[in-house]
């Protein structure tokens, strides 16, 4: 195995760690880029799909996973985003201005859910995003001068002055290039000293604050981080549906995303993606199973709900740290071969610890 | 005529949400979690009911009483199972794990063959009769689940005034360790509260199933009674009736003198309202954390 001998402060916070990552991520970059080449149609766009969720499953991973605050209505940033993309790309907006103009709205719109959040935290919180969440989808629906209400809005084709980037290809590389600058964005804000305030306000409000965090200042910013970047996600998303209807916005694809994030590992950039695949893989991996169960359990209709639900506990329960905490398990088990303790990661739990001192 | 008609269905749907909030309240109170599958454990009570009535020939007046028994055990064997070994963890994994159940609950419901993914009715004796008051036409069902509602909170409140269940559960909830300290046995406590929540529930479901019908969906009414318990105060249990009526009023109001749309939101309207200017709550007590 290879010891890293850190000397150094910057040598904590770099964002590659040693050569042999530099040498599996440049790996990834390269059968990503390449995808268009190796892959079929189909494949080609799941695998932009899985990118679009990965956006997304980084912005709620930027509040839930690194800020400690749970969103139960992010489903929402991601209508905002895709409605501003389809009503600007029907007028004609070049597609990286509406974009960033998309993304933009949906921070101001999280600035404004962010607000009460001075105010209130934990489960009140979950509370009010959830309500946001279904204002939006209810204002989505009606305000049909704009959005066509439950009708649904059929969306153009991304442009770029006259330049067709409609194809599946095209596409693709747009998801990629947003994807790989929105990761980077992500982690580099980690590692700023925004990124670790964060960090400290989920570990412990009253320390972070007690050390100089602004609390309600950051909490706002990171809900406008995670609402600008839900928002792209959003944007793209459009482009990839084509077509848009408020229902898409609910509160079941909020809970996706915080599946997504869940299973993917709560507190980790690798989550967004091990989350996105999960989410992706799924469904097909429900659909070739149906074949082989009896067919009173392989066709009815609650089991894609069962298994969402079972793997939903079964993480929560048995993984906390969800995929990405199996795979560092598996990782240091492969690295200290014969010394792996069983205990390595178990956490310190504190039964009926009781936040409320009275 | 009209605003007597408003105010009885705005009452009576108001106390279902009541009962939900009543659920979570209950549970809030002695666990600090939140639960976010008390719609469906009301699902559950209906559904528990209505294959007792279809499927076994049950009376009604046996059925509703063997469900609501029925889910008082489901209710504890899930404290036990589920949420007990993540006691202690961020309020957050809570919330997962309960969306979780939710999630299979209804899932496994709706792979119910024949019933499933049907509408039914429960058959209550008193079904389809109407009372006329001042002039008012006023369903037999709505009143039920009014004074049943009322029922349910006097005992309630007669058990957690005068059994020592009860007092054991308030003392739980005010400060565990000091509870712990004083001999009473907090944790087979706390599977009890899950079982009196899942209860409640379960008598919520019956109470509604002759008004709304019974579907594998009808938990997404719980998400109605999250806004209640806010109003209302989320620690508070007089909070939580109080709030599931003035829910329950609000949304019944704006559905008749606002424009359409407003009724759906009107609720998450008020409870965003609510956390900005008084985010404990009407009744609710502010509560200091500890480092």
């Amino acid at each position: 195995m290879r010891f890293l001998f850190k000397t150094s402060y910057e040598q904590d916070i770099r964002l590659v760690e040693h050569s042999g990552q530099s040498f599996w991520y440049g790996l990834l970059g390269l059968a990503a880029i390449s995808a268009p080449l190796w892959a079929g149609d189909y494949a080609l766009s799941q695998l932009s799909f899985m990118l679009v969720y990965a956006i997304a499953g980084l912005g709620l991973m930027v509040l839930s996973g690194y800020t400690g605050l749970a969103s139960i209505g992010h489903a929402a940033f991601l209508g905002v985003g895709a409605y501003t993309e389809a009503v600007l790309a029907a007028r004609g907006w070049p597609f990286p201005v509406s974009m960033a103009f998309a993304a933009l709205l949906s921070a101001a719109v999280g600035v404004v859910v962010g607000l009460p959040a001075l105010r209130v935290k934990g489960i009140y919180l979950s509370i009010a995003t959830l309500s946001f969440g279904f204002i939006v989808e209810e204002v989505l629906a009606r305000w049909e001068s704009v959005t066509k209400g439950n009708a649904g809005l059929s969306v153009v084709k991304p442009q770029f002055f006259g330049l067709d980037l409609g194809s599946s290809t095209a596409f693709y590389f747009i998801a990629l290039g947003t994807c790989a600058v929105v990761t980077l964005g992500v982690m580099n804000l980690l590692r700023s000293s925004t990124g670790r305030a964060f960090i400290a306000i989920r570990d412990s409000e009253i320390s972070a604050q007690s050390m100089g965090i602004h609390l309600a200042g950051y909490k706002t910013l990171s809900f406008a981080l995670s609402a600008a970047i839900v928002g792209l996600a959003g944007a793209l998303y459009a482009h990839k549906l084509s077509f848009i209807s408020p229902d898409q916005f609910g509160i079941a694809q909020s809970i996706d995303l915080l599946l997504l994030v869940v299973v993917g590992g709560l507190g980790s950039v690798h989550g967004a993606f091990f989350g996105a695949v999960f989410l992706i893989a799924m469904p097909q991996g429900i659909a070739v199973a149906k074949d082989w169960l009896p067919p009173a359990i392989g066709q009815a209709t609650g089991l894609q709900a069962v298994v969402y639900g079972l793997v939903l506990m079964g993480f929560v329960l048995f993984e906390p740290m969800g995929l990405y905490g199996r795979w560092l398990k598996v990782r240091t088990w492969l690295q200290l071969f014969p010394f792996y303790r069983k205990g390595m990661f178990k956490r310190q739990k504190s039964y009926t610890k009781s936040e409320r001192l009275k | 005529m009209e605003f007597v008609q408003l105010l009885v269905s705005g009452t009576s749907l108001g106390c279902i949400y009541a009962l939900i909030a009543l659920g979570f309240v209950l549970i809030y109170k002695a666990t600090e979690t939140v639960n976010f599958a008390q719609g469906e454990l009301m699902m559950l009570g209906a559904f528990g009911a209505l294959v007792l009535i279809q499927w076994g020939g049950w009376s009604y007046w046996a059925a509703a009483p063997a469900a609501v028994a029925g889910m008082l055990a489901l209710g504890i064997a899930l404290e036990r199972l589920v949420i007990r070994p993540i006691l202690g963890q961020p309020q957050f994994t809570v919330v997962m794990l309960t969306i979780g159940v939710g999630y299979t609950a209804r899932g496994l419901i709706s792979m119910l063959p024949e019933i499933g993914t049907e509408t039914s009715t429960i058959a209550v004796p008193y079904k389809g009769q109407v009372l006329t008051i001042a002039g008012a036409v006023i369903s037999v069902e709505q009143v039920a689940v009014i004074g049943m509602t009322g029922l349910l909170c006097a005992l309630l409140f007669l058990m957690f005034r005068y059994s020592k269940v009860g007092i054991a559960m308030q003392a739980a909830s005010q400060n565990q360790l000091a509870a712990y300290y004083m001999g009473i046995p907090v944790r087979r406590l706390n599977g009890l509260v899950w079982g009196l929540s899942a209860a409640v529930a379960a008598t919520a479901g019956l109470l509604l199933a002759p008004i709304t019908f019974v579907h594998a969906n009808m938990g997404f009414i719980g998400l109605k009674a999250f806004p209640a318990a806010v109003v209302g105060g989320f620690g508070s249990l007089p909070g939580a009736v109080v709030g599931g009526l003035v829910i329950g009023l609000v949304e019944a109001f704006a559905g008749f003198y606002l424009p359409e749309g407003f009724k759906d939101i009107a609720a998450y309207v008020v409870v965003l309202v609510m956390l900005v200017v008084k985010p404990n709550g009407l009744f609710g007590g502010a509560m200091r954390k500890k480092v």
